[in-house]
């Protein structure tokens, strides 16, 4: 069990001047984990990454990694490497030698750096790019070249912030997959820093949602976006309904005023909660059978659903359904217990959220 | 009228005031007073007083750039640690001097430098032998580097604070030491500004009259000084010129240089 | 922290070698004495006697005037010529752009004596005389590459999109120019026409090769002076130049730093 923990982070603080980006933060990661660190930018999910990776140091805390304190291990002497933003490939050099980089230093013999410059060049399909200057590729081969110059070192861990935030829709989908391959391939652990929730949804074994320096929360895909922990999670994942309600007692919630049947226990009776219905769950039926009754306000064909607001009251209620009704039609609304999240009202959010199951 | 034709009126300067002027020395070079060809303007090159001030020019110029150079360096360096927010700040301290008259500052220099100057008096007072630096090679490579580091400094800095700090990261990350990343990165990165900074000091210490009038007491004469006598008090405008095509053979062959150098940029950039 | 003080001591020991000669010529232009090895107690007299003094006046506006006419003219040309060559295709570019080096690259002296043989052909040809629109040419030709210099990399790093939509919304050239281009490259024409002053301002060599008789700025009678002695009021005037110039600009800072801190 305690191999499993590859990474740890305990008690990590750090602020630049008078702003906090990280407050006494507690993570681990285990090996061979797709690990993203999601938020909005700003949440410190960077700073978080340039600890790690030993680019900045905290100002309390420390970073164990394979049973190793290694707070305060220079950049340079620590087995994992980082994809940048940026990419920062070294322009005066061939892509060769930004591959060999970090093998020339390790005293690697010229025959295995070959090898290994080939094997990596073929790893991410840049076979034959060996002599080409750096600057003159696209981004996205500047991307995987920057790949392929971190994971020929065999680091134990590879950090990659914000690595598809420069590439168009297309590539940065197809760069997805690529990733996924890649980690498949090597059997090592990614974290993975993104402020694009489709993105860590599709990659990642374990998302770490960020805001202001605190974790929100920790969870399979699956989980972050099924049963958020709290508003600011459901928000920030994907498309939701979310509404201040009052939890009239277990398993029935009061939301505007109209009781809706649930799965939650345990809040307490008359607690005001914050509740998320995806709009996917939202469904529409002939008006005298809905829970609570609305009228259609706008329509738009999304493709492989349509997207539709009905207006409830004051409220608006996003709803998604592959079956279209058209604006100003007069329609019931049904929501199944199960799909009804029911969430702690999140009053001040510097409460952690602990890591699932633990 | 398209947007091209803005630039005919510079073309046409250039054209009368850079390039008919330099085919013109050309003419003077290769030819004697009543217009004959003739190489011994060039030639006379090869003569024993004027081979010597193109060595000593050579020779002085190339020391205050090394010097310039080792100075600038770790300057340049400090300078882009201490990441002052406003880089034109630095620019400006070094271009404030040239409000003080260039002959004026220079001569200053005697002040400081003579027998009984601000030098020898601190030297004193710390009983140190004295130094006869005035009218001397060395306080004409003084003036050199006084006056043209800032040549050096700025384009190196500039070439620094260019560095995206996530490269240097990466070379970190990689696995390189400091000292690794400064020689494999840092350096070559900066190689355009250091070669930027070479010229422009390199040159014109090598072509100035004026700095080894005024520091050497006019017994040192370094090519420069040559041409300007040719000129201003023989009246040999031939012999002059000839000379200067020799001259311009050092600046083309570094210019040739730079380029090489700088052929990824196709814009040279001030500093 | 050592390595920290020594880089602290180390640009302090630069900046004295870089100002103590200014600072020197401060304190003799407040010197009794005449000479310039000998402190002979405070005086302003320099400063009164410097404004009586017909000739050390005339250059002085002799060298303002060439500074100002060459900067201006050198920066209305520089950047008409940036914009054009802005819309060249590579090759004229390069070339024009490699003319526009050769004078910032190649020494003052070749530079001046070249100056000097084609002034020489347009006296022989009757078309000017050595004076001071020799000096101002001269002065012209050299100001160029330090506007265009300044000027073009803030060209190329404008949106050609915007100069566009000006013109999608009706402006006339002429018009989104003024409204659109100049306001964003106005910092490196500002720069460039600041550069080439200062340059004219602190030129020696072309000034001592190109000009006629009669006609001095500041560094050609400092240079005649250097055999009998300079005069007291040069360092008074040289002194009152930097210390208005020192002024100047410290204002403008501070207006800028205002602004930006304002926004």
């Amino acid at each position: 069990m305690a191999k499993d923990k590859l990474i740890d982070f305990v008690n990590i603080s750090k602020s630049f001047g008078d702003n906090v980006v990280l407050d006494r933060l507690n993570l681990y990661i285990r090996e061979n984990e797709f690990l993203t660190l999601l938020g909005p930018s700003g949440c410190g999910k960077t700073t978080m990454l340039r600890i790690l990776g030993g680019f900045e140091a905290p100002d309390s805390g420390k970073i164990i990694f394979d049973g190793q304190d290694i707070t305060s291990l220079p950049a340079n002497q620590r087995a994992l490497n980082t994809v940048f933003q940026k990419y920062a490939l070294f322009t005066h050099m061939t892509i060769a030698e930004n591959i060999a980089f970090g093998l020339k230093i390790k005293k690697k013999s010229k025959a295995y750096i070959d090898d290994k410059i080939k094997y990596a060049l073929k790893l991410v399909n840049l076979d034959g790019f060996e002599n080409r200057r750096a600057d003159s590729l696209s981004g996205g081969q500047q991307q995987r070249i920057a790949i392929a110059r971190a994971i020929v070192n065999e680091p134990k861990v590879l950090l990659l912030d914000e690595p598809l935030g420069a590439l168009d829709l297309k590539l940065r989908q197809d760069m997805q997959y690529e990733l996924i391959r890649l980690k498949n391939e090597l059997g090592i652990t990614f974290v993975y820093v993104t402020h694009d929730q489709e993105e860590a949804l599709t990659m990642s074994d374990t998302i770490v949602v960020m805001n202001q320096g605190i974790i929100q929360q920790i969870g399979t895909p699956e989980d972050i976006y099924n049963e958020p922990k709290n508003a600011f999670v459901a928000d920030f994942i994907g498309d939701s309904n979310l509404f201040e309600a009052t939890m009239i007692r277990d398993e029935l919630v009061s939301i505007d005023g109209t009781r809706f049947p649930c799965v939650d226990t345990g809040f307490g009776e008359n607690m005001p909660v914050d509740v998320v219905i995806r709009p996917e769950d939202v469904v529409l039926v002939p008006p005298e059978e809905g829970i609570v009754k609305g009228i259609v306000t706008s329509l738009i064909f999304k493709g492989v659903h349509y997207e539709m607001d009905v207006a409830v009251g004051d409220r608006e209620w996003l709803v998604h359904s592959t079956v279209m009704e058209p604006v100003g039609k007069e329609v019931g609304i049904q929501v199944i217990p199960f799909n009804i999240q029911i969430m702690k009202k999140s009053s001040s959010s510097d409460e952690e959220v602990m890591k699932k199951d633990e | 009228m398209s947007k091209k034709h803005l630039s005919i009126p510079y073309a046409v300067w250039m054209l009368i005031f850079v390039l008919i002027p330099l085919v013109l020395i050309l003419f003077y070079g290769f030819t004697t007073r009543d217009g004959a060809f003739t190489m011994d303007n060039i030639l006379s090159i090869a003569q024993p007083e004027h081979r010597k001030a193109l060595w000593l020019s050579f020779l002085l110029s190339f020391i205050s750039t090394a010097v310039c150079l080792l100075l600038s360096y770790p300057l340049a360096m400090i300078l882009n640690k201490m990441s002052v927010n406003q880089n034109s700040f630095i620019v400006f301290i070094f271009i404030l001097p040239m409000w003080m008259n260039f002959l004026l500052r220079t001569m200053a220099w005697q002040n400081i430098l003579e027998r009984n100057g601000i030098l020898n008096r601190i030297l004193e007072f710390f009983h140190l032998p004295a130094l006869n630096l005035i009218n001397t090679p060395y306080a004409i490579v003084l003036g050199m580097v006084y006056n043209f580091l800032p040549f050096m400094v700025l384009p190196i800095y500039n070439s620094l604070i260019r560095i995206d700090k996530d490269v240097i990261n990466a070379a970190h990350d990689l696995g390189a030491s400091n000292s690794y990343t400064f020689r494999k990165i840092i350096f070559p990165l900066t190689l355009p500004g250091v070669m930027s900074g070479i010229l422009m000091v390199f040159i014109p210490a090598m072509t100035t009259f004026v700095i080894s009038d005024l520091l050497g007491g006019g017994k040192i004469l370094l090519i420069g000084n040559v041409i300007e006598q040719e000129f201003k008090q023989a009246n040999n405008w031939n012999l002059g010129s000839g000379l200067s095509l020799v001259l311009m053979l050092f600046i083309v062959i570094s210019m040739i240089v730079d380029a090489v150098c700088n052929k990824d940029e196709e814009e040279r950039s001030l500093w | 922290m050592v390595k920290k003080s020594l880089e602290r001591l180390y640009i302090i020991l630069i900046f004295i070698f870089l100002y103590a000669p200014i600072a020197i010529l401060m304190v003799l232009s407040f010197n009794q004495s005449k000479t310039r090895s000998k402190w002979g107690g405070f005086t302003l007299e320099w400063y009164r006697s410097l404004f009586a003094n017909d000739s050390i006046m005339e250059a002085f506006y002799t060298t303002i005037i060439l500074a100002l006419l060459a900067s201006i003219i050198a920066t209305v040309l520089g950047t008409a010529a940036s914009l054009g060559m802005n819309a060249m295709r590579k090759k004229p570019r390069s070339i024009l752009m490699g003319i526009t080096n050769i004078p910032m690259l190649n020494a003052d002296i070749v530079t001046a004596i070249a100056l000097m043989l084609l002034f020489i052909r347009f006296s022989s040809m009757g078309v000017m005389e050595f004076g001071f629109g020799t000096v101002l040419l001269a002065h012209i030709t050299f100001c160029l590459p330090y506007v265009i210099l300044c000027v073009m990399p803030k060209l190329s790093g404008l949106d050609q999109n915007v100069y566009e939509a000006a013109l999608d919304l009706g402006a006339s050239p002429v018009y989104a120019f003024f409204k659109v281009v100049l306001p964003d490259i106005f910092p490196g024409v500002l720069t460039g026409f600041l550069m080439a002053f200062t340059m004219s301002l602190d030129d020696f060599v072309i000034t001592h090769f190109t000009k006629g008789a009669g006609v001095d700025t500041i560094s050609t009678k400092v240079y005649t002076e250097v055999r009998k002695g300079i005069k007291p009021e040069m360092y008074a005037l040289s002194t009152l130049l930097f210390v208005t110039v020192l002024i100047l600009l410290f204002l403008v800072n501070r207006k800028t730093v205002k602004e930006q801190s304002g926004k």
